[in-house]
């Protein structure tokens, strides 16, 4: 029921949006939550076991019921808390969990089951037979049993990531939170002030208080302009700060579009911003509690508090006839406003035999509810007297108060335990538990209003070592409670209703032995879904406490971890989703491969060309072709992707010599020689070329997918292992653009291209120097990965496309063209050269034939580690080559496993793998490189290849690792 | 968690990457050394000397004393000036 002359709404705005199919009115400034109420909404949505009908519990992002799902299609949203969900015009809201529909709930049935359906139920009834498990019973009770479920589809729509700074972070923005921000912002400091909700003020909002002389509202008004004009401050409505993290980071989600019809173009729907604070004040407040009796969850019993929210905030009642269950001040508050508003109070039951309340309506002092009664709704309650009388009393709302507990999530995540304080009877934030961060206000057990304005003031003075600034008048009220949990009694009491858990399951928790209090919430669920028993936690532990007979600080609390609320998955992914989920390389001749019909392979961060089909052709024509190509003319490939890392220093040669295994000091100035790096263990790291350009120059090349690796380990041997070399070294593989040119006629291509000779004198096989391509300064390395004479020419990467375009247009005239991966690798497999396929981390440098390469004459990394016995010799496997017995057998593929040919197949008699297999157009057969037990010795020896996977077998001879031009002849030609 | 680089200033985390214990800043000189140097490590809760390295910055290594069991950063040098 809309109240006139109450709430902070916009009565010249109103707004129509939609709840399960009907249309309804509201206005802006309400939540769903509010809107609903005020058309006397109090059924609006099903349990999640018990499928019991629930209603709105409180106002504010700890509710445990009204979960909706909101928007349609794609989009739509589940589980959204309607208590925070701002209305606008043309909301759509669907509640969750209940079929056909709310007022008749099939699934309603699991209600009269309740007393097979208690705590450990399903670990107890439906644990075998286990294939059931998985087939029958699990689907049939996440079907039953359920939150709201996305739509599956992708949303289209973008989230965000970000980071901020500052040097104090306040959470919340009541009365503690804004004094906090003021004293900062006054003192010059940058200020963060994070509020969830839409709206700055936190209860002051939802009391009938003045601040400063003026409505609270209006004061929190004038705090927030001068806030809002002080340049070093930042303020963040809608933003939940989710998580307390190492060295001051806290997570926070801003909701950007939640609260609008439509996404505006180009915003996110939500950011997730990591907030690096110097300092942090928490003054996120307090939740109120429940107090547990018999169907305590029927619709219309809610929080005091959350009753007060409404009036004052919104101006709805909640009622039409309220009853207050009370065990502190608090309730009584809520009473007074109730009836100055000239609303019916039927009753104020409080446990205690005496307070100094006095209100013109019926008290009961020494009474408790027993019973709340009506299906869908709250009809009236049970109450019974101190002399031990039942009477009913009428009620469409029971507003109760047990008391409050301050929010210390946060102060948890880094593993801290709150203090119990007997003062409120509630958990306090342990001072220090997260480093950095000082609650204040409520949120440290600090309830009346000046208490909460004094200590943000002085918890933001401490925190930035500055002086409090003055704080003004208001409520100061000392806080009484006298701790009631539970009215005891038959049926089910309700602690987490949103897990549907009772004070009857924790008794069966305890009887079972469940005796922790982290082994009790995982046996009952309590506090496990997704409001984390923001309102239901300290209750159990009360009752917990009770049955095992210790106090409360005794039985402890569960852990409390991020996030504070739900976050979606979506805004942590930010911009890393779909087409930007990673950053894209492209090489230099990417536009040209496009336009020529390049398939793509991704290689790391890379997209290389991977073949060029002609009309008609498919991958393998395409491969074949280009092989054939590179073998009998000219082919031209993109080797941008290599790692190449400028070395420069008088210790140049020293530094590579001991990260090499063979020696580079001793290559002269023009030449290139291949190298092997290895790991400090043994195993082979990476290898390449390494071309010295001058006596303190060198260029090293690395392989596409090791670049990064190699290049962080240079750095470590440089500065951690050896940083009294002079040397320094930078990674140039964006800023050259290199090609590959093959063949035949390579040399034809090239002295096309470069000014300079290019003749066997001037550039030897394995030669290299600077050259001029087409007038522009770049480099030419006689070097070859195909087998054939082959050179790689380098250009600054600014000129790379063309270069492409020149090599592409002269390769063509000379009969031979682009070619792609595939090829490339099929003329490497060829031609014997190793990729990562073969050194996979696991291979030292004796297993693939170049154990004379690591150098007797000096050290290097690696080199006493992989001198171990047992890193060579016949126990090893080692690298071979493969050749099938029949040239037409097709299933040859990496992955198989080699076994000898009377050998049974089982993991003891496995002898090697295939690390590399492909079609060899050059020979008319597949080809394969593996590594086979002593695999040197058997050269011309028959072994089985079998693949499991594939479910194939194929008698191959096993060959030296090399299949053409064994003798070198075409590389030097 | 942040560290705070001594070329770079106070950055987010996900710009290091981790390395391990520091005993790899002492590369044994005699073979006999080096089966403990790749292989032994110690794993004690609470200050804990490691290598961190810069990589979406400086491209430093540093030598971060950590708190393993509260995370708190004790201390960050640079690895090539820690060295003893
Ligand atoms: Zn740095």
């Amino acid at each position: 029921m809309r109240l006139q002359g109450f709430g902070q709404i916009d009565r010249s705005s109103p707004v129509r949006f939609e709840f399960d199919g009907r249309s309804y009115g509201g206005f802006a400034g309400d939540t769903l939550a509010s809107a609903l109420l005020a058309n006397d909404i109090r059924l609006i949505g099903r349990s999640f076991k018990y499928h019991r009908p629930r209603g709105i519990v409180t106002a504010g992002s700890e509710e445990p019921n009204a979960l909706m799902t909101i928007g349609q299609g794609a989009a739509a949203n589940p589980n959204t808390r309607a208590t925070t969900q701002e209305l606008y015009d043309g909301l759509v809201a669907r509640s969750q969990n209940a079929w056909p529909s709310l007022g008749l709930d099939v699934m309603e049935v699991n209600d009269l089951l309740a007393p097979f359906l208690g705590a450990g139920f399903y670990y107890k009834t439906f644990m075998w037979p286990k294939a059931i498990w998985e087939k029958l019973y699990e689907p049939v009770i996440r079907h039953a049993a359920g939150l709201g479920a996305l739509s599956g589809q992708d949303d289209g729509q973008s989230y965000d990531t970000g980071f901020l700074h500052c040097d104090l972070l306040v959470i919340g923005s009541g009365p503690a939170g804004l004094m906090a921000a003021l004293t900062g912002a006054r003192a010059g400091k940058r200020v963060i002030l994070a509020e969830e909700d839409f709206a700055f003020g936190g209860r002051l909002n939802a009391e009938a208080e003045e601040v400063a002389g003026q409505p609270g509202p209006a004061w929190v008004a004038s705090v927030i302009a001068e806030l809002a004009a002080a340049p070093n401050v930042r303020l963040m409505r809608r933003t939940t700060v989710t998580g307390a993290y190492d060295g001051g980071t806290f997570g926070a989600l801003e909701q950007v579009a939640e609260h609008l019809p439509s996404l505006p173009q180009g915003a996110p729907r939500a950011t997730f911003w990591r907030i690096a604070a110097g300092r942090t004040v928490l003054a996120g407040g307090a939740h109120e509690r429940m107090i547990a009796f018999r169907d305590n969850d029927r619709p219309g019993v809610m929080q005091a508090s959350a009753v007060r929210s409404y009036l004052h905030r919104y101006g709805v009642a909640p009622g039409r006839k309220v009853a207050v269950f009370t065990n502190n001040d608090d309730g009584w508050r809520t009473a007074a406003d109730l009836i100055a508003a000239g609303v019916t109070v039927t009753a104020v039951i409080d446990p205690r035999a005496h307070t100094q309340h006095d209100l013109p309506c019926r008290m009961i002092h020494g009474g408790v509810v027993t019973r709340a009664h009506g299906r869908l709704g709250l009809d009236n309650i049970t109450v019974r007297k101190p002399d031990g009388a039942e009477i009913k009393v009428d009620a469409d709302c029971l507003a109760v108060s047990g008391g409050w507990n301050p929010s210390v999530h946060l102060t948890c995540h880094m593993n801290g335990r709150p203090d119990w304080s007997e003062d409120i009877a509630a958990f306090v934030p342990r001072p220090g538990a997260v480093p950095g961060l000082i609650a204040a206000g409520a949120a440290n057990g600090m309830f009346s209003t000046h208490g909460a304005l004094r200590s943000g003031a002085q918890a933001a003075a401490e925190a930035l070592d500055i002086k409090p600034i003055k704080v003004p008048q208001a409520e100061d009220a000392t806080f009484e409670i006298t701790p009631f949990w539970h009215v005891e009694g038959p049926g089910r009491a309700f602690l987490d209703p949103q897990n549907d858990v009772s004070v009857k399951d924790v008794k069966a928790a305890h009887q079972e032995n469940f005796r922790s209090v982290e082994h009790m919430k995982r046996y009952t669920t309590l506090g496990m879904a997704t409001d984390q028993g923001k309102l239901s936690n300290v209750g159990a532990l009360a009752i917990m406490a009770r049955l095992t007979g210790r106090d409360i600080p005794e039985v402890g609390t569960t852990t409390f971890r991020p996030p504070y609320t739900p976050v979606p998955i979506a805004a942590f992914a930010g911009r890393a989703a779909r087409d930007t989920f990673r950053p894209h390389r492209l090489t230099p001749s990417d536009a040209l491969s496009r336009e020529r019909g390049a398939e793509f392979i991704e290689a790391g961060l890379w997209h290389r060309a991977a073949w060029f089909p002609q009309p008609g052709e498919d991958w393998l024509a395409a491969c074949n072709r280009e092989t054939t190509m590179v073998r009998e003319t000219v082919g031209v490939a993109d080797v941008t992707t290599l790692g190449k890392i400028d070395i420069q220093g008088p210790d140049a040669a020293v530094f590579l010599d001991r990260v090499y295994t063979n020696m580079f000091s001793t290559l002269k100035v023009g030449r290139v020689r291949y190298g092997l790096m290895l790991r400090e263990d043994g195993f082979v790291m990476d290898d390449g070329t390494c071309a010295r350009l001058g006596d303190q120059h060198y260029v090293m090349t690395t392989t596409t997918a090791a670049a990064g690796q190699v290049m962080v380990h240079l750095q470590f041997c440089q500065q951690v292992l050896w940083p009294e070399l002079d040397v320094r070294f930078i990674s140039v593989t964006d800023q050259w653009a290199q090609f590959a040119v093959a063949g035949p006629k390579a040399r034809d291509l090239i002295r096309d291209v470069v000014a300079e000779d290019v003749s066997d004198e001037s550039f030897p096989y394995m030669g290299c120097g600077a050259v001029t391509v087409l007038g522009v300064p770049g480099r030419l390395f006689r070097i070859s990965f195909s087998g054939e004479h082959a050179y790689e020419v380098a250009v600054p990467a600014r000129y790379g496309d063309a270069l492409a375009r020149a090599l592409t247009e002269r390769a063509e005239a000379l009969g031979g063209g682009l070619y792609g991966m595939e090829a490339l690798n099929v003329l490497r497999i060829e031609k014997g050269y190793i990729t990562h396929a073969e050194i996979d981390g696991r291979v030292t440098a004796d297993d693939i034939g170049m154990g004379r390469m690591v150098s007797a004459k000096k050290d290097c990394v690696g080199k006493v580690m992989s001198e171990r016995p047992g890193l060579h010799g016949p126990e090893r496997c080692q690298l071979v080559g493969l050749r099938p017995l029949n040239p037409d057998a097709a299933a040859l593929h990496a992955g198989a496993h080699l076994f000898a040919l009377k050998a049974e197949i089982t993991p003891d008699t496995d002898q090697g793998w295939l690390s590399s297999a492909c079609y060899s157009p050059t020979f008319g057969h597949r080809i394969a490189y593996a590594f086979l037990k002593n695999g040197r010795a058997r050269h011309g020896e028959t072994v089985r290849v079998v693949d499991r996977t594939k479910g194939t077998e194929t008698l191959c001879d096993v060959t030296a690792p090399m299949f053409y031009d064994q003798e070198g002849g075409k590389l030097r030609g | 968690m942040r560290l705070t680089c001594p070329l770079c200033g106070p950055r987010d985390v996900r710009e290091f990457s981790y390395r391990g214990d520091a005993v790899l800043t002492d590369r044994p000189t005699t073979p006999e050394g080096f089966h403990d140097y790749v292989h032994i490590r110690e794993n004690p809760a609470g200050p804990h000397d490691e290598l961190w390295h810069h990589g979406a910055g400086c491209g430093g290594w540093l030598k971060v004393r950590r708190d393993t069991v509260t995370h708190e950063v004790l201390s960050v040098a640079l690895a090539r000036e820690a060295r003893s």
